[in-house]
């Protein structure tokens, strides 16, 4: 018997890429002597459509551009729905020549390669104009010709070649975003256009201070200087005094106000000075510093770019179109036209469009995405139901009671939004700073004046007060925090840590053995490889194709461990199996020619009412021994054999472990294993077995998240999960880390995605979140002790207007410098953890 | 008089232009997407062939 096993897994099959998208090909799939291997059908379809249109060189492109593995999506789908009335209205335009054209979102966009595949469609379907798609935000625009084709059409051919479409139904959020982009954008190039020829008249005056210059001349670059100056202040930099504005109708400080009072003297003075025809100009000197103020801005603004396309994933969640009852007669329409009180149909596999009280009918609802439940809850009359859960058994009628935002994965996702739109607490500090700074310069100006009037005279006075207001300007101050936190998150993403937003840096940040912190982290795939081995099968042999056959399909770690184990799978053997359902987290139940199968874990074998046959007791307790996870297969409610499977930690995982814990994070692990391989893998990477929480639901894990961040000043919260249940949990959390792997719903739920799966990435996003607060800091610190030191210098007399001029962008550029020396990579972190 | 008093205002006005014309594409939409525009570059223009097959 073992030996058997040993020769099926050592027999070392070679792994077979799927021809179209190149990721290996399951076991499960295999075909003996097949020219052409694919993982899955959507696969299949796209290589024989892109064959069929002649577009082979699809696949040389792919291969230079040499991106990300992705299979293909297409969904098979007929989308007729996309040629309704209410559908077109909605989403559709005119063009000028009398074509249509419609926004798509795509899925399964990852490289260059797609793009020229995606604006071939003209070439290849007839009837469509144009076709242009951009990569970074996966939407393509199509324009198609109504008389020769219909969108249904084109969309089949999209979904044939592996991107399913969707309605951008965040089109107005979306053109919003786009048209303040683009007035930003045109802000700082007009400021950078005004700053750069403003410097370039300053050059001319600059050498006529050493070299002297024609008095006309002068006087000309003077008024010009002045002229450029005012429009760069009227123009791009008038959003500096709206927000100072603002902020003091509101009563409170910001940035802003130092930074118009700054231009607003600077302004002054100069134009004085230049009527008069006397004294400095400072206009270039405040030209250039709108134009840094702005770019940091601009930084800052692009890099929340990807926080809200993880909004278009949220509607991901709900079904593009239902079905609506209107005057009794059954249409289809898009999810957005449902209102309060109207009634959809909602048929088996669908999800449901909004949240509502069942009308008629009684079926399961698959809850997960809310609550974390994997078991569907049976739903009938009366009965409330939710948008986003999946309809498992039957069709229902549902009363619509509350639709998009107000629905309770609307509210969800609201509290996410909300915690980043949140000011990273050192933005708030810098904020305060600046309205004492306010009224601390005013006050030191005032005494300035004074003090030198009564000593010297008023216009020596009036000269060393002007050189004290521009150079006290806190404009690196403004510059610094954003700067630093665009430059880290651009940083992160570099490196495979996609953050949401700066917050996230600094709450991780505050985190330290004096302050210390919880996190939470899931066993399989983050402590441990993900990669189950089969260490012992026993019971019957007969079983073991039976089992391969059922776990064909499964998606879960034990699933494919079992088909690599046992497989490959014979298509005669899946075909035999009548009524298959998975349990996700549980197992399997299939029926098959021997009798009623089970597979699953010893919690659901046991919800099942499953008895041990004596004869496999004793291997159990065996593999028990060893702290193997165990998998029951039973027939007709017998278990008749069993699978003792091990997990292997990742080599790093304890290093990684030990340097959270110095570093001040209480760390447990929740997972949904049985107690001996939890505490095993607890033992491993040397936590105590009271932080080893095992057979935990994906409730109780909600559970867990909200107990933490019930109580009032409680420790940063850290969320680690990966999986499909998880959402709601990485909601609650302070920080919510979704890993590589995991479901759309949990990466519109966290905070952070981490590309790469495991705890290495999880330690280094912290360590990340320290430097970034310590850069920032620093630059704090750089730009206020200039202002202190420029400031006394200035009352001193040391300093003229025209010096002040010059020192005024340089406190700027130091910060900037700062920023972008930390931006560049560092080979090695030596206090951080071993890699 | 100086040609300088011509040359600066006049500098200035292609500045102006310059200004117009960037405004104006932005307003077009072309600086929305600035990372496909790089790939497409590289694609191999099959078109002529194809529009004469058409």
């Amino acid at each position: 018997m073992t030996a058997a096993l040993e020769s099926k897994t050592a027999s070392g099959t070679q792994t077979v890429e799927c021809e179209h998208c190149g990721l290996p090909v399951p076991l499960a799939l295999r075909i003996e002597d097949a020219d052409f291997q694919f993982c899955c059908g959507g696969c299949e379809i796209a290589y024989e459509t892109i064959r069929g249109c002649g577009l082979e060189d699809y696949y040389a492109l792919r291969d230079r551009a040499r991106s990300d593995r992705k299979s293909a999506r297409g969904a098979g789908d007929a989308y007729k729905s996309y040629d309704a009335d209410a559908f077109q209205a909605r989403y559709a335009s005119t063009t000028e020549a009398g074509y249509r054209s419609i926004d798509f979102r795509l899925e399964g966009v990852h490289c260059a390669a797609c793009v020229w595949l995606v604006e071939r469609l003209p070439h290849v379907a007839t009837g469509v104009v144009d076709s242009r798609l951009s990569l970074g935000s996966s939407r393509a625009r199509i324009v198609w010709d109504p008389a020769q084709t219909s969108l249904s059409t084109i969309a089949q051919q999209l979904d044939r070649f592996g991107y399913a479409p969707h309605p951008a139904r965040d089109a107005s959020a979306h053109a919003a975003r786009s048209q303040g982009e683009r007035s930003r954008l045109v802000r700082m190039a007009i400021a950078g256009a005004l700053a750069g020829n403003n410097m370039l008249i300053a050059v001319a005056l600059y050498a006529g201070v050493f070299e002297g210059i024609d008095p006309a001349h002068a006087r000309l670059f003077r008024w010009l200087s002045m002229a450029i100056g005012w429009l760069s202040l009227v123009w791009p930099g008038m959003t500096f005094f709206r927000g100072a504005w603002s902020a003091l109708r509101a009563r409170a400080a910001n940035l802003d106000q130092p930074i118009a009072l700054a231009l607003a003297v600077g302004a002054l003075a100069g134009t004085v000075n230049v009527v008069l025809d006397r004294g400095e100009v400072y206009f270039d000197s405040l030209s250039t510093l709108v134009f840094l103020l702005l770019v940091g801005r601009f930084l800052q603004a692009r890099q929340q770019r990807w926080a809200e396309e993880a909004v278009g994933l949220t509607l991901s969640m709900t079904p593009d179109s239902c079905h609506v009852v209107r005057d009794g007669i059954l249409c289809e329409e898009p999810s957005e036209s449902l209102e309060n009180g109207d009634e959809v149909e909602v048929r088996p596999g669908e999800l449901m469009p909004a949240d509502g009280v069942v009308a008629s009918g009684s079926s399961a609802m698959d809850q997960s995405l809310l609550t974390g439940e994997s078991r569907p809850t049976a739903v009938t009359l009366g009965d409330p139901v939710y948008a986003g859960a999946q309809n498992v058994a039957s069709t229902l009628r549902v009363i619509v009671g509350a639709v998009g935002e107000t629905t309770r994965v609307g509210k969800i996702l609201r509290l996410v939004e909300d915690g980043l739109a949140e000011k990273p607490p050192i933005v708030q500090f810098a904020d305060r700073v600046a309205g004492w700074f306010v009224v601390v310069m005013s006050a030191t100006a005032l005494v300035n004046l004074s003090w030198w009037s009564a000593t010297v005279g008023l216009s020596a006075g009036i000269e060393s007060t002007v050189a004290l207001l521009i150079v006290a300007c806190p404009c690196a101050l403004g510059l610094a925090t954003p700067l630093t936190m665009a430059v880290a998150i651009g940083n992160g993403s570099r490196r495979g840590m996609l953050i949401k937003s700066a917050a996230v840096l600094e709450r991780l940040a505050g985190v330290s053995p004096k302050a210390p912190g919880q996190l939470f982290v899931d066993k399989t795939g983050t402590l441990t490889s993900g990669r189950l081995r089969v260490e012992r099968w026993i019971g019957d042999d007969r079983l073991l194709r039976w089992v391969a056959a059922a776990e064909a399909d499964s998606p879960h770690p034990i699933g494919r461990a079992l088909v690599e184990a046992f497989g490959p799978v014979d298509a005669n053997d899946t075909s035999q199996l009548i009524d298959r359902t998975e349990f996700h987290g549980r197992g399997v139940r299939a029926r098959i020619p021997l009798g009623d199968l089970l597979i699953g874990s010893p919690g659901f074998a046991d919800s099942e009412g499953v008895v041990i046959d004596a004869a496999i007791a004793d291997g159990i307790e065996q593999a028990e021994s060893h702290r193997h996870t165990v998998v029951f297969v039973a027939i007709d409610g017998r278990a008749l054999g069993a699978v003792a499977l091990s997990d292997e930690l990742h080599p790093d995982s304890q290093e990684q472990i030990a340097w959270l814990c110095r570093a001040g994070w209480r760390t447990e692990i929740l997972s949904g294993d049985a107690a001996g391989p939890v505490r095993q893998v607890a033992a491993g990477v040397g936590l105590a077995d009271e932080a080893a929480h095992a057979t935990i639901s994906p409730e109780g894990k909600l559970q867990r998240v909200r107990e933490a961040t019930a109580v009032v000043d409680h420790p940063t919260v850290v969320m680690v999960g990966d999986g499909v249940n998880d959402a709601a949990a990485l909601a609650a959390a302070d920080v919510g880390v979704a890993v590589h792997g995991g479901a759309e719903a949990s990466l519109a739920a966290a905070d952070v995605y981490l590309l790469e799966p495991g705890i290495g990435k999880l330690a280094e996003l912290i360590q990340l979140g320290r430097s970034t607060m310590h850069v920032t800091r620093r630059n704090l610190v750089i730009s206020l002790s200039y202002n202190v030191v420029a400031v006394a210098l200035a009352m001193g007399g040391a300093i003229t207007p025209f010096v002040a001029a010059l020192l005024m962008p340089l406190s700027s550029l130091t910060v900037l410098a700062s920023a972008v020396a930390f931006a560049v990579p560092r080979p090695e972190q030596p206090s951080g953890p071993p890699r | 008089m100086s040609v300088v008093f011509v040359m600066a205002p006049a500098a200035l006005v292609l500045a102006a232009i310059a200004i117009g014309a960037f405004v104006w594409a932005t307003r077009d939409g072309q600086f929305d997407d600035t990372d496909t525009p790089a790939h497409r570059m590289l694609f191999d223009d099959a078109e002529a062939k194809d529009r004469t097959e058409r």
